[in-house]
């Protein structure tokens, strides 16, 4: 093993009952070739033996659209946001949502699908999850192209806003990790959860303004309505893409992000107290 | 200054909680199943609100793997672990590795440590041997620029160049060993914990595995190893520890620590294995103490199998209780002739003649399988004793085994006036 030029005298640990690692975050550094790895192998292994691969990453978001246009904006006859076509807001809201579904759903069953890893290796188990989280980023910057096609196809420009895209794709990013963290610590101990995510995913999408604009949201209901993280974040990505002419739900956004941020300190708090025990539970 | 010791284990413990179901008389009623799981629901949803482990089973019982261990590894000493299946190695290298945490008392760990405790953890059958080579050095704690550079050493050690490019789930199971061995085998860490994986692949390479283990174990890097092997720790290791039921029973030089852990393997004549449903299985080994007396062996191996084993072989090895093997037989070179179609239980007797070994202790391993196949085997199963001093008898003069060796040959001796 390469010498670390930081550590000249060896590293000393201590392993004791119920210890705090100490140099917990930097080994979460040193192990980053490992998470790349990892990454980059679910990356590589995930549309293998499938028949039209990668098609499925196009295919799924794609259909869900055309079915909640047709549904709300045909049948039920609801708004879009400004003068956006409704097909082009559906998919802006399509595309952190199914990131945030994915991430979810692969997350929570990450670790044990690694069993094989977590009961014969250490490093720190914090790369598993995250690693299944960057994972769902394919599948999303699939999304983002589609949606580039989209927007020449309806020949609508976004406005200068979209250079702001990033900082929310990075809210998506937070949004997912925590209650990712969360139900992964707790569906190593309790199987449950691996029935509970799916549900949690198909009830999330009708909560959260995906198929519709947060607009219809009565105001006096809407910043309750933002304590679902998604919603700021959905929110944040229409209003990127599709310009400024609905302006952001500030309060709400602020509200979606408090929330977000509770549930990243809960996720990492609750799985740095249960990782240790991860491999007996196996 | 004094050398501080690279691994310090101060009193650890270990322990986990199993559940047993418990017996049910024949004819529980619907109701009483009813009754019982409805009490193992409120149980487990009580531990589950308390954010405590779920034990399936209706009685909870404390398990200690490991008990009050106590030990130091100094810097550059390659340390064996010792003791029979269940006595805790595996928990003790799990803790050591920080796979799992101690229950109770302290490790102490001074450098990077790299754990081997299976070959080819994570490898991927999707992906391709050197996909794999690459995966696999990370998750062993490689960078990835020292796997680059190691790359055609770890591919010219697992002679697989030709397949580098095919997915692992294609390469026999030879193959896919070597890959997995080959990439460990260049780890190079400051502390080094190897479980029992030299007990894979064909002799060959078993052979070029353990040449590789010396060179890490002389190259003044700590080892830690684990294995039932005790010629390989013999020759590997200097000092050994001896683990018994959780607990460390014996620490010191490897020959002294190889000859307790001998002393300790009982004296049985007649053991009883459960059978396994998945796969043929040795379920009983009777010795016939008698014979032993006599030098000679006679020995029944019974065997059950969920399907019908053509041709069922047994096989015997003897060695030396510092780990030597002596002698060994099986139904492969030494055929009996017999035919048999076919049995899902049975024995395999194998008797031999006036053992040509210096008299007294021995350690037996028993192996049963077919003529492809190896089915079960049973590794320092027990301790035998070859004949015994007969009266009026000169043994007393004879040098020890170290000196003039096992083999018992007599000669013939005459002095001719010149």
């Amino acid at each position: 093993m390469r010498r670390r030029t930081t550590s000249a005298a060896a590293p000393e640990t201590i392993l004791e009952a119920g210890r705090a690692e100490r140099n917990y975050w930097r080994d979460l550094w040193q192990y980053r070739e490992l998470f790349q790895v990892l990454a980059w192998r679910d990356v590589t292994v995930r549309y293998k033996q499938t028949v039209i691969g990668v098609l499925w990453a196009v295919l799924r978001p794609f259909l869900t659209m055309v079915i909640f246009t047709v549904i709300f904006s045909r049948l039920a006859k609801l708004p879009a946001e400004g003068d956006a076509p409704y097909a082009l807001m559906v998919f802006a809201g399509m595309l952190p949502w199914t990131f945030f579904s994915t991430a979810l759903t692969d997350a929570s069953s990450s670790l044990v699908a690694n069993g094989n890893l977590v009961t014969k290796v250490y490093f720190p188990r914090l790369i598993v999850p995250t690693a299944a989280i960057m994972v769902a980023f394919v599948d999303f910057a699939i999304g983002l192209a589609i949606m580039a096609l989209m927007m020449v196809w309806y020949q609508f420009a976004p406005g200068p806003e979209v250079l702001l895209l990033p900082v929310f794709v990075v809210l998506g990013f937070l949004a997912a990790l925590g209650p990712s963290l969360w139900i992964t610590s707790l569906n190593v101990r309790y199987r449950d959860f691996r029935y509970l995510t799916p549900f949690l995913v198909q009830f999330g999408l009708y909560v959260s303004p995906v198929g519709f604009s947060s607009g219809i949201v009565p105001d006096e209901w809407r910043l309750l309505y933002s304590v679902n993280p998604m919603v700021g974040v959905i929110d944040g990505f229409r209003w990127a893409l599709l310009g400024g002419e609905t302006p952001l739900y500030w309060p709400g956004l602020v509200m979606s992000l408090a929330v977000s941020a509770g549930f990243l300190w809960l996720g990492i708090a609750k799985f740095r107290r249960v990782e240790r025990s991860f491999a007996d539970l196996m | 200054m004094a050398a501080q010791p690279v691994i310090r284990v101060e009193q650890l413990s270990k322990r986990y909680l199993i559940g047993h179901e418990r017996a049910t008389r024949g004819g529980e009623t619907f109701r009483e199943m009813l009754m019982s799981n409805g009490r193992r629901l409120v149980r487990t949803a009580r531990d589950m609100a308390r954010g405590r482990q779920i034990v399936q089973g209706d009685e909870i019982e404390a398990f200690w793997a490991l008990k009050d261990v106590s030990f130091d590894v100094q810097q550059g000493e390659v340390l064996g672990v010792i003791g029979r299946n269940g006595a805790g190695k595996s928990t003790l290298l799990k803790v050591l590795s920080r796979i799992t945490e101690p229950f109770a008392g302290r490790v102490t760990i001074r450098g990077r440590v790299a754990s081997l405790l299976e070959v080819g953890t994570g490898f991927h059958p999707e992906l391709t041997g050197r996909e794999n080579i690459f995966l696999n050095g990370a998750i062993l704690g490689m960078t990835r620029a020292e796997v680059r550079r190691k790359f055609d050493e770890i591919v010219a050690f697992a002679e697989v160049e030709r397949f580098l490019d095919t997915p692992v789930k294609r390469y026999s199971s030879g193959m896919y060993v070597r890959l997995a061995f080959a990439v460990a085998a260049h780890l190079e860490p400051e502390i080094l914990i190897v479980d029992e994986v030299l007990a894979v692949g064909d002799a060959e390479f078993q052979r070029k595995c353990l040449g590789k283990m010396h060179d890490v174990a002389g190259s003044g890097r700590t080892v830690l190893f684990v294995s039932h092997n005790m010629a390989a720790i013999n020759s590997l290791c200097h000092r050994a520890v001896q683990l018994s039921g959780g607990e460390l029973v014996f620490q010191g030089e490897v020959a002294e620590a190889i000859e307790h852990y001998s002393s300790t393997l009982a004296e049985e004549t007649d053991l009883v294995f459960p059978a396994d449903p998945a796969r043929a299985a040795i379920t009983g080994i009777r010795i016939d103490r008698e014979a032993l007396k006599r030098r000679d062996l006679d020995l029944t191996i019974a065997f059950r199998s969920p399907v019908p084993v053509a041709r069922p072989i047994g096989g015997i090895v003897l060695r030396a209780i510092g780990g030597e093997p002596l002698w060994g037989s099986n139904g492969r070179f030494h055929p009996s002739g017999e035919q048999v179609n076919g049995l899902t239980e049975g024995v395999v007797r194998c008797q031999v003649q006036d053992i040509p070994l210096v008299p007294g202790k021995y350690i037996l391993s028993i192996w049963l399988g077919d003529y492809y196949t190896d089915f079960d085997e049973k590794i320092d199963l027990t301790v035998i004793t070859l004949g015994r001093t007969e009266p009026g008898s000169l043994d007393h003069l004879r040098p020890p085994p170290a000196v003039q060796g096992y083999l018992d040959w007599g000669a013939r001796w005459s002095v001719l006036p010149a």
